[in-house]
């Protein structure tokens, strides 16, 4: 265009979307901590304040695979789990070097990051030759043998560094890692991470959403992110159009899974005892549903479908037993109402009307 | 004589997976959906098994006839109620619709049965000696593989030969052209849920006899390496779900065996992946390539 727009009304629709995703999620903080400042909240909202950030963070990230690049994938919490143990080894061992708590947590979360992008790396290499559902259980796959592969691990830390074993047989315990006086067992086999200093805070899972989703949309409207989608919509045409495939899916496959790593550094740290069997397939499918009820490709939709589905089983905390059963009930009509016809010509009628018959 | 004994266990085993994944199989190849549900009708199965047994006092070969007739028509509810009306849905949506079915199930299983594990008693008992009792079969595999071999020849003769089975097969390969030769195609697809569903239980019983635990979550496990071995073989394969399962059964058994019992899983997966990556469309797979 020739004309140079100033003002709200000249900025395109995806930029709108972008500076009101960015400034909801400025509110929501500030709204949250004026509520927990007035003592509004319940002592276990505020509890799952952390999770529910990291979540928000594992569905963020989810989306630009599943929903920018179009691929199904079934292993996300396995990068979770990669980057949650790597960040707490990070955060325990750097406990005297490092004493200020939110700088830790800043360096455990990057290297929660980076230990993740380079499984992002080994898993994206075989898995994006594959297409389909074959692509879906080979994430499946790698998921579960993360998970195995972290069960087996010993680390503990002295003062000659770290110690680590790896308990095939399942006959190691700490003590054979030899570990000097004062040296710290940071993450004991199949009893998971325990004794962890707990450092998370809200303020960093803030900042941590902020990120992500800088990073996401930055990447999602730059060139790269055009080229990712047009691998999604069409591989061949944009095969034949000189899009290099690896490349630009290995991009979106390792930045995904470096941010699910930093949610899951968060998340380690948020907890004392963390066991690895935590991160399992149901916890990548929890993620997958929050992306898919929020809507592919969008990003405040999987924020706010992650927060409301992460409380609804605490909501639902009334009627006990039932809430799961209302959980998946609630579910199975969401997703029959949002695909029914009728529903969806109904909302379509509403819009266009608000948009003063602006025919999509 | 060690080996073999592994070597058996993990037949039997396979064949319980090979049962599961020919239900997965079916419905995949027909409904192009991956109906993560699969594995939690195995356990309805089992808990309606153990329910008639051990309240009613039935005989157990009436309870496993009892656990079909149930986890049937609930396949076909379940298909009718939460499938049909996104038949036309995209694929992710019905992923998760599956999701929740299978959420349904378990905690609704939880609510009925209580989440402490009932001890099943299997359908049949003791093990018959070879060679002068170094080795020993348990009547239970033995019964597993026979019937799975069974169900597998009896599918594919029904597949081959009837008319519903030469349906199935029409409505797998293009459902428009299929209901344009007059086939009904939803009810084809119900069709294949109620068989899908009556192996499950089948599944459910030998599976509980194989392990006696049965809990609300019983199911998920075996539901995901029945997955993996429908795709291993090639999905919508029948004869690829068969060899998938028993081949999975045999390298979990013998990685339990002689490399490690916690990584056994692992193993199995990586076999997968490797397999994946030689055969993209598994064992028995058709690989189409896309044609512009």
């Amino acid at each position: 265009m020739g004309r140079v727009n100033r003002g709200w009304k000249g900025l395109k629709k995806s930029t709108k979307t972008d500076f009101a995703t960015y400034l909801g999620v400025i509110a929501a903080f500030v709204l949250v901590n004026a509520l927990r400042g007035g003592g509004m909240l319940s002592s276990s909202l505020t509890g799952q304040l952390v999770p529910i950030c990291c979540y928000i963070v594992m569905a963020l990230s989810l989306n630009l695979t599943v929903g920018v690049l179009g691929e199904l994938s079934l292993g996300h919490a396995g990068f979770m789990s990669v980057g949650a143990f790597s960040g707490i080894i990070a955060a325990m061992s750097l406990q005297r070097a490092i004493p200020f708590a939110p700088v830790r947590l800043a360096v455990a979360m990057a290297v929660g990051a980076v230990f993740a992008a380079l499984a992002g790396v080994v898993v994206g290499v075989p898995v994006l030759r594959l297409r389909g559902d074959y692509l879906a259980i080979v994430t499946l796959a790698f998921g579960q043998i993360i998970k195995d592969l972290l069960t087996c691990l010993l680390v503990g830390y002295d003062s000659d560094g770290l110690h680590m074993a790896f308990n095939l047989s399942g006959t190691l315990t700490i003590n054979d890692l030899g570990l000097k006086e004062g040296g710290i067992a940071i993450i004991k086999g199949a009893q998971g991470a325990t004794g962890t200093v707990t450092i998370a805070s809200f303020a960093a899972g803030f900042v941590l959403i902020m990120i992500a989703l800088a990073v996401i949309l930055n990447l999602v409207h730059s060139r790269s992110g055009r080229a990712i989608m047009a691998l999604r919509d069409n591989q061949i045409a944009a095969e034949s159009v000189g899009i290099n495939v690896t490349k630009y899916k290995m991009m979106a496959f390792v930045t995904s899974a470096a941010l699910a790593g930093a949610a899951g550094a968060l998340y380690g740290l948020n907890y004392g005892n963390l066991l690895a069997s935590k991160f399992d397939f149901n916890t990548s499918i929890l993620v997958l549903v929050f992306v898919v009820l929020g809507g592919l490709g969008n990003m405040w939709g999987s924020i706010i479908a992650a927060t409301v589905l992460y409380i609804l089983p605490e909501l639902l905390r009334e009627v006990r037993d039932y809430r799961m059963l209302v959980y998946a009930i609630v579910l199975i009509l969401v997703m029959l109402a949002t695909n029914n016809a009728a529903i969806k010509g109904f909302f379509a009628r509403i819009f266009r009307r608000e948009k003063g018959g602006a025919v999509q | 004589m060690e080996f073999l004994n592994y070597l058996i266990s993990g037949i039997s085993l396979g064949s319980i997976y090979a049962i599961i994944a020919l239900g997965y199989t079916m419905v995949y190849g027909i409904a192009k959906m991956l109906n993560f549900a699969h594995g939690d009708v195995i356990m309805v199965g089992g808990y309606i098994s153990f329910c008639t047994v051990f309240y009613l006092g039935l005989p157990s070969w009436l309870s496993v006839l009892i656990a079909m007739a149930v986890c049937t028509v609930l396949g076909v509810v379940i298909e009718g109620l939460a499938y049909k009306p996104l038949r036309s849905a995209p694929s992710l949506a019905v992923l998760i619709t599956a999701i929740g079915v299978s959420y349904f199930l378990q905690n609704a299983a939880l609510l009925i049965w209580g989440a402490t594990p009932k001890v099943y008693v299997p359908v049949v008992e003791g093990s018959m000696p070879l060679f002068g009792g170094k080795l020993s079969i348990s009547y239970v595999s033995l019964l597993t593989v026979v019937v799975c071999i069974i169900i597998m020849v009896g599918l594919t003769l029904f597949t081959g030969k009837t008319k519903m089975g030469k349906a199935m097969r029409a409505c797998s390969e293009d459902k428009g052209a299929a209901q344009l030769m007059g086939i009904n195609v939803n009810r084809t697809i119900s069709m294949t849920f109620a068989i899908g569903s009556a192996l499950a239980a089948v599944a459910g019983v030998l599976q509980c006899s194989f392990i006696p635990m049965l809990e609300p979550t019983t199911g998920s496990m075996p539901g995901i390496k029945a997955f993996t071995a429908a795709v291993f073989g090639g999905i919508g394969s029948i004869p690829g779900a068969f060899l998938g399962g028993l081949l999975l059964g045999i390298i979990e058994s013998l990685a339990k065996a002689y490399i490690s019992t916690q990584l056994a899983n692992s193993i199995v997966f990586a076999v997968l992946i490797i397999v994946l990556l030689v055969r993209p469309a598994g064992l028995l797979g058709k690989y189409v390539p896309e044609k512009v």
